[in-house]
């Protein structure tokens, strides 16, 4: 079996793998940080969104071998010295969320998006979570927790 | 899932070797294609060659003066969106990559993947057409148009691995699609494009496999505006077919995205 090899939210990890392992059954299974969510299993709904060397991606559709050597941050990562992240802040003032299972994608997804474009936009976020889907808010509290984050950060 | 022996080359050498050595194998690039397609189990390869670490495959870079552009096969969608390069060179390259999917898709797929893919509603085929490009691969360069071969077909060889593609910077072009409310892919998409080598309109999603389509290159040869496009109808009869549009109406879109086209390369 490969071993893989990444830094997780700043922590070395060295596990065995199968080449099929992807990179979510890894996080969740073998780490055991449940944070990251399985929503469709096929890279549509962004439930399972992690940052893979600063950027967004989904990580039910990458091999846990293709981050061999990669910094991975989850959600799990965000929060600093019992802080949480102004993103994490946010949504909970926001209300950014009901069920809570899409949330953890959103806020990883957004996170990325301003370190891509500071203060975006209300079409620029939308257009960015277009690979996040949320069944319960109707989007409305999650565009503007993000657009209170971008203005606060 | 089946399970397969993973690989991770880092050199593009060392990934035609692999691949040689591995008849029933299949390469990797971004995996935004191949790994759902592994998910359902569609495909049963023995072994993974990740390109992800070939160096080389990652370049962007302009030759002869900046009349070309090319594109390293393991450029990301994200990437090229973002290169100042490509946006200088050929902004409607940057603008079609920027609609690619979403943010996750464009920060891992490849423009390499999207091409040995050939979906027939992928947005890149319209492009390598459209600008006349050629993919370059380990051992030959294969000209746009005799590389896209047929729905899911391409004109590569077992084990060829595609190292690049060279654009011939135009002095206009313009790409306009009709997404996919859902997945992004085009249900129509045209790319048009002014230059060296006279006018040219690709067409994807409609088809099988992307398309040229003469009657508009004439008349914007000698009038490079949408006005020059009305009334030239496309013919329905080999065109796709679906639940998301019928074979008319993507007959029809393909004229609306060709004006548009040209509209948005000015
Ligand atoms: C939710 C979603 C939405 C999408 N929306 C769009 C869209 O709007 N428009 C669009 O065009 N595409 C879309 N795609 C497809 C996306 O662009 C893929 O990234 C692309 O089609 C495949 O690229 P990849 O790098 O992921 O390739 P992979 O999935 O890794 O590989 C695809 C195929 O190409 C072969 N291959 C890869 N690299 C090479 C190479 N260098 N040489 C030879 N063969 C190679 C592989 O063996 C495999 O057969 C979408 C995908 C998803 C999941
Ligand atoms: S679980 Fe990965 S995109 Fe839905
Ligand atoms: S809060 Fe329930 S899916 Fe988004």
């Amino acid at each position: 079996m490969p071993t893989v090899s990444m830094t997780v939210n700043g922590s070395h990890v060295t596990k065995e793998v199968e080449g099929r392992t992807l990179l979510v059954d890894f996080l969740r299974q073998q780490l055991s940080l449940t944070g990251t969510h399985v929503g469709c299993d096929t890279s549509q709904c962004g439930a399972c969104v992690v940052h893979l060397n600063g950027k967004s991606v989904k990580s039910c559709t990458l091999l846990a071998c293709q981050a061999e050597g990669a910094e991975v941050t989850t959600i799990e990562g965000l929060a600093s010295d019992g802080e949480l992240h102004p993103m994490q802040a946010a949504f909970k003032e926001h209300h950014a969320l009901q069920c809570g299972f899409c949330t953890p994608g959103m806020i990883m997804s957004a996170v990325d998006l301003l370190q891509n474009n500071a203060s975006p936009s209300e079409t620029e976020i939308r257009e960015w979570l277009e690979g996040n889907f949320c069944r319960c808010t109707g989007y409305h509290n999650i565009v503007k927790a993000v657009q209170a984050a971008s203005q606060g950060s | 899932m089946y399970n397969f022996n993973y690989h991770r080359p880092l050199s593009v050498d060392e990934a035609v070797a692999l691949a040689g050595g591995a008849p029933e194998g299949r390469l990797l690039a971004g995996g935004q294609t191949l790994i759902p397609t592994l998910k359902q189990r569609l495909a049963n390869p023995t072994d993974l060659i990740d390109l992800g670490e070939i160096a080389e495959l990652k370049q962007l870079s302009t030759e002869a003066d900046g009349g070309t552009l090319v594109v390293g096969a393991m450029c990301s969608h994200a990437s090229v969106a973002a290169s100042d390069m490509v946006r200088a060179a050929i902004p409607a390259l940057a603008h079609l990559a920027d609609g690619i999917g979403d943010a996750q898709v464009r920060n891992l797929g490849t423009i390499g993947g999207s091409i040995a893919n050939n979906d027939p509603a992928a947005d890149y085929p319209a492009a390598l057409v459209g600008l006349g490009a050629s993919v370059r691969s380990n051992h030959r360069e294969i000209a746009a148009e005799e590389f896209f071969t047929g729905m899911f077909e391409t004109a590569l060889e077992p084990a060829e691995v595609i190292s690049s593609v060279a654009f011939p910077v135009p002095s206009k072009a313009g790409y306009a699609k009709f997404a996919n409310p859902a997945s992004r892919y085009a249900i129509v998409g045209v790319f048009v494009s002014q230059g060296g080598d006279g006018v040219r309109v690709a067409v994807t999603g409609a088809g099988p496999s992307v398309f040229r389509v003469p009657a508009m290159e004439q008349a914007l040869a000698s009038n490079f505006s949408a006005d020059a496009l009305e009334g030239i109808a496309v013919d329905a009869g080999a065109l796709n077919a679906d639940l998301h549009a019928s074979a008319e109406y993507r007959a029809h879109l393909v004229g609306v995205m060709a004006k548009r086209a040209v509209a948005a390369a000015g």
